[in-house]
């Protein structure tokens, strides 16, 4: 292909893949830090059996389609897949379901459509879904914090033999996540008075003191990622921002409508994967709406579908089918989100010329 | 027009396979093949009405008239759908609790009427024969196969439950490939099928090799240009 540069201005783009990845990668490390820090060694095994997962799998998609697999496993697409796999999946989850999940995230959920850039849906969100249906016991083994080098914490080679061996005695150490419980009380018909204290502490939750998937439990480590990706302008403002008001004008209002049916919005902004959805997920530029008013309708999307799902749906918990059914919207959503060309009206016909202007011109026209 | 028998079958089982390469009859596929048994049962059953109804359409060619040809075809498979629904209620009836609605839906099965409008309506009654028994193996061949992908990776056997269709005498047949297997849900429920045929179809592709007339221009292995210049290449460095 022969490539023309067009004349100036030149619109200077110091952005590649290789360094929004890397920004994102970095972005995530504390949150993904905490969540080994607070889950063990299993939670680190785990992490590193869905990134070699996908490496190897990019490798062999790139290899298979006579791509250069140097140039495309260096940008960090797939080890980002990975981590962000890892992330979302219960710390002490098996090996062979980060495995599982790593090849489908890659082959399925990216390659086959093409690789980098080409994928309909969000690659990590897609192998957590399918894993989520495929294998609903392992994927609901939730666990409190137990600290690296604590008494409780298993030592190196008990996390090894926890990952690659099974847990030996799963009833002792698994424990409802908050949103779960909820779940399950709620369903009993007891009120919300009686469920939450004792079970949930707000801070806690909110500094990552909770139970949950290796890397979303700390809320305030993945905020501070997230504004530092938006202050590297990694990513814009609009899916976040309308992701995190949805949640919180729904929970809000319904809390008030009916306090003891319905928690309260700071339950629902603090629990389950919302913040890690809302700055590190929804954001990825390739399944996402391109437009500014498109971005604002995706997010707003995400975060009513997360709320129906967790209030009235099937799950606990829905981030990850939110995002992939705002992804298979968001092809829509460009149709119709489109900006208004310029020197046209939105329908597309051309704006009227004002009378000011009419007469002007005739003016011009007609003097002698 | 000759009536190359040979032919007729490769194009039949492989060439022209109705899963394969014409993608007809995909529903009853992604419903039934939960198991290699299911798909075998349902495939021998699509076989029977195919053979009758290309027989049958092929003897009555010359009776029917153009305009109105559509319809009687319609009434004379679902006469034969309703002979084979009854005769596996009666002879197979642990298979028919399996294989249920399906068997009735063999009726609107697109591969019957498509081979009846495509071949048996020109062709003399022994080549229609050949080719509606040809394609009912064919889509047998696709049916057996994804079923069989998606009963090893979903519950971890092949050919569960084939006594039940074959006879006591066939019960060899049933295997456990992984024992202790958790199971892998998805590949059992809709989506599973989807997948599975989704990835059935470059692999038969490259099964055929890359001048088989199906998949001439199906995968796309990027190759260098007249240039000598891979043409990604050159977007990806821009």
């Amino acid at each position: 292909m022969s490539w023309f540069p067009a004349s100036a201005p030149h619109a200077h783009a110091p952005d590649s893949v290789p360094r929004i990845m890397g920004l994102v990668l970095a972005a995530a490390a504390p949150a993904l830090f905490c969540g080994v820090a607070l889950f063990g060694w299993p939670a680190l095994n785990l992490l590193l059996v869905t990134v070699i997962t996908c490496l190897l799998c990019e490798a062999a998609c790139l290899r298979l389609g006579g791509k250069p697999p140097r140039l495309f496993l260096g940008d960090g697409s797939a080890a980002l897949t990975g981590v962000l796999l890892a992330m979302s999946l219960p710390p002490w989850a098996p090996w062979w379901v980060g495995a599982v999940g790593g090849v489908f995230a890659i082959v399925v959920g990216k390659q086959v459509f093409g690789g980098i850039g080409q994928n309909l849906f969000n690659p990590a969100m897609l192998a957590r879904v399918m894993l989520l249906v495929s294998f609903p016991v392992e994927m609901t083994l939730w666990l409190e914090p137990r600290p690296l080098f604590s008494s409780q914490a298993p030592g190196f080679l008990e996390g090894l033999a926890i990952t690659f061996g099974g847990i030996p005695n799963i009833d002792a150490v698994s424990g409802a996540t908050v949103l779960s419980h909820l779940r399950t009380e709620l369903g009993l018909s007891r009120e919300l008075g009686q469920i939450l204290p004792g079970r949930y502490q707000p801070g806690l939750a909110g500094v990552g003191w909770t139970g949950g998937s290796a890397g979303e439990t700390s809320d305030l480590l993945i905020l501070f990622g997230g504004l530092w990706l938006l202050w590297r302008r990694a990513i814009t403002w609009q899916i976040p921002v309308a992701m995190l008001l949805a949640v919180l004008v729904l929970s809000g209002g319904l809390h008030l409508a009916d306090p003891r049916r319905f928690a309260g919005p700071e339950v629902h902004l603090l629990s389950g994967g919302l913040m890690l959805g809302a700055f590190f997920i929804a954001t990825d530029p390739v399944t996402s709406p391109t437009t500014k008013l498109g971005q604002l309708i995706f997010g707003a999307g995400c975060g009513a579908l997360i709320y129906i799902i967790r209030v009235w749906g099937g799950y606990p918990e829905g981030v990850a089918f939110a995002v992939v059914l705002m992804n298979a919207a968001t092809p829509l959503i460009d149709h119709y989100a489109r900006p208004r060309i310029y020197g046209r009206t939105w329908r597309g016909q051309s704006r009227p010329v004002p009378e000011r202007a009419k007469h002007r011109a005739v003016g011009s026209g007609e003097t002698e | 027009m000759n009536d190359d028998y040979q032919s007729i079958f490769a194009d039949g089982l492989w060439h022209n396979n109705v899963v394969l390469a014409q993608m007809l009859a995909l529903c009853p596929l992604m419903a039934v093949t939960t198991t290699a048994t299911n798909g075998l049962g349902m495939g021998l059953a699509t076989t029977g009405v195919l053979l009758t109804a290309n027989i049958v359409i092929a003897a009555c060619r010359n009776l029917i008239t153009q305009e109105v040809r559509i319809p009687v075809f319609v009434l004379l498979i679902a006469a034969l759908v309703s002979l084979a629904d009854m005769a596996i209620n009666a002879w197979l009836h642990d298979l028919y609790k399996v294989l249920g609605l399906f068997v009735p839906l063999i009726v609107v099965n697109c591969a019957v009427l498509g081979r009846a409008e495509a071949f048996a309506s020109k062709r003399a009654v022994s080549a229609s024969a050949a080719d509606g028994l040809a394609m009912g193996l064919g889509y047998t061949l696709a049916l057996v196969a994804i079923g069989g992908c998606r009963e090893v990776l979903g519950s971890g056997t092949l050919f569960a439950h084939a006594s039940l269709l074959l006879g006591d005498s066939f019960a060899f047949l049933e295997m456990t490939l992984i024992s202790n297997y958790k199971g892998f849900l998805l590949m059992l429920l809709p989506p599973g099928g989807f997948l599975v045929l989704g990835f059935c179809w470059p692999a038969s592709g490259c099964w055929s090799g890359g001048g088989n007339r199906r998949w001439r221009n199906g995968l796309t292995r990027s190759r260098p240009n007249r240039n000598g210049r891979r043409p990604w290449l050159e977007t990806a460095r821009k």
